[in-house]
């Protein structure tokens, strides 16, 4: 529905561009102490020893895929498939869910192989930064059920477009913020590792 | 002051194939970055990598999050928090001599 705004956009839509501007300033800060830290390790293992880095490009593959989905859910409700557009936003939630679970696993195996989260400055800067990115996935998958529930209560129609139009906004700051880690994190070799 | 309805649902959205057609460059791009690993390219690795990461994360804002169709105002206050961030880690890494020292 329609509202009246003295710019003639949407409150919630720019209240939601605005709060992902904030987010870069976090994501920013916490992708600077990684590269700051990321050369002491110490005893520990060093970035270059523990990184699967095959596993990780299709953990990262899988969250790129789910913007695509997210963006077809958006344009089934745009045009009335209800069915479709439930199927869609299930598909992203599903991939998301696969991307967490690559997350755990990883974290997991980095644990048993002797890093821990106060092993190094490294691992303490990496498991937050990877952390904070996996709890805003999470988050994103719950807004995406909640979604699926409302439009299985039949509140979700063509008329609320703008309401999955916001929460794709957000789950597509989340890949963009991946593709800065992979390649950051992951693929950018450690000088002294 | 003058008051005027949201124009959110005004822009054009592109189609589903179009979306396809974006996401399959989106992985060509990933796949190179990937193969980046396993091939050695020396000093021009870092450079390659930035750039594909940059447009990728165009790629994905300006279709997928749909900035190239909606108000450019949006575009605005999420280029302002890019810029800002960017303009306040990178005075963060020279103060601790990131550049010089790595």
């Amino acid at each position: 529905m329609s509202e009246e705004t003295t710019t003639g956009l949407s409150h919630n839509k720019l209240a939601m561009w605005v709060f992902l501007g904030s987010e870069c300033l976090l994501f920013g800060a916490l992708i600077s102490t990684y590269l700051l830290y990321r050369n002491k390790f110490y005893d520990g293992p060093a970035p270059g020893d523990i990184f699967d880095i095959p596993f990780t490009s299709v953990s990262s593959f899988v969250l790129l895929m789910s913007s695509l989905t997210m963006v077809l859910a958006l344009s089934a409700l745009q045009k009335g498939d209800i069915r479709n557009n439930r199927l869609w936003l299930l598909t992203t939630a599903l991939l998301g869910a696969v991307f967490i679970g690559g997350q755990v696993y990883e974290f997991t195996t980095f644990i048993r192989e002797g890093l821990g989260y106060t092993t190094s400055p490294f691992s303490s800067a990496f498991f937050t930064l990877t952390g904070f990115h996996g709890v805003h996935v999470s988050l994103g998958i719950v807004m995406i059920m909640s979604l699926l529930i409302s439009s299985y209560r039949g509140k979700l129609t063509k008329k609320n477009t703008e309401t999955v139009e916001i929460i794709g906004l957000y789950w597509h700051f989340v890949d963009v913020v991946w593709i800065i880690i992979f390649t950051v994190i992951y693929l950018v070799p450690n000088p002294t590792s | 002051m003058s008051t005027s309805e949201t124009t959110t649902e005004d822009h054009e959205h592109p189609s589903d194939q179009k979306y396809m057609q974006i996401a399959l460059l989106l992985a060509v791009i990933t796949a190179a970055e990937v193969a980046t690993y396993f091939v050695h390219i020396g000093a021009a690795l870092i450079p390659t990598l930035m750039v594909m990461m940059v447009v990728k994360f165009f790629i994905v804002a300006a279709w997928f999050m749909h900035l190239r169709f909606d108000s450019k105002m949006f575009t605005r206050f999420f280029v302002t928090g890019i810029v800002l961030a960017v303009s306040v880690y990178f005075i963060f890494l020279t103060i601790f001599e990131f550049w010089t020292k790595g």
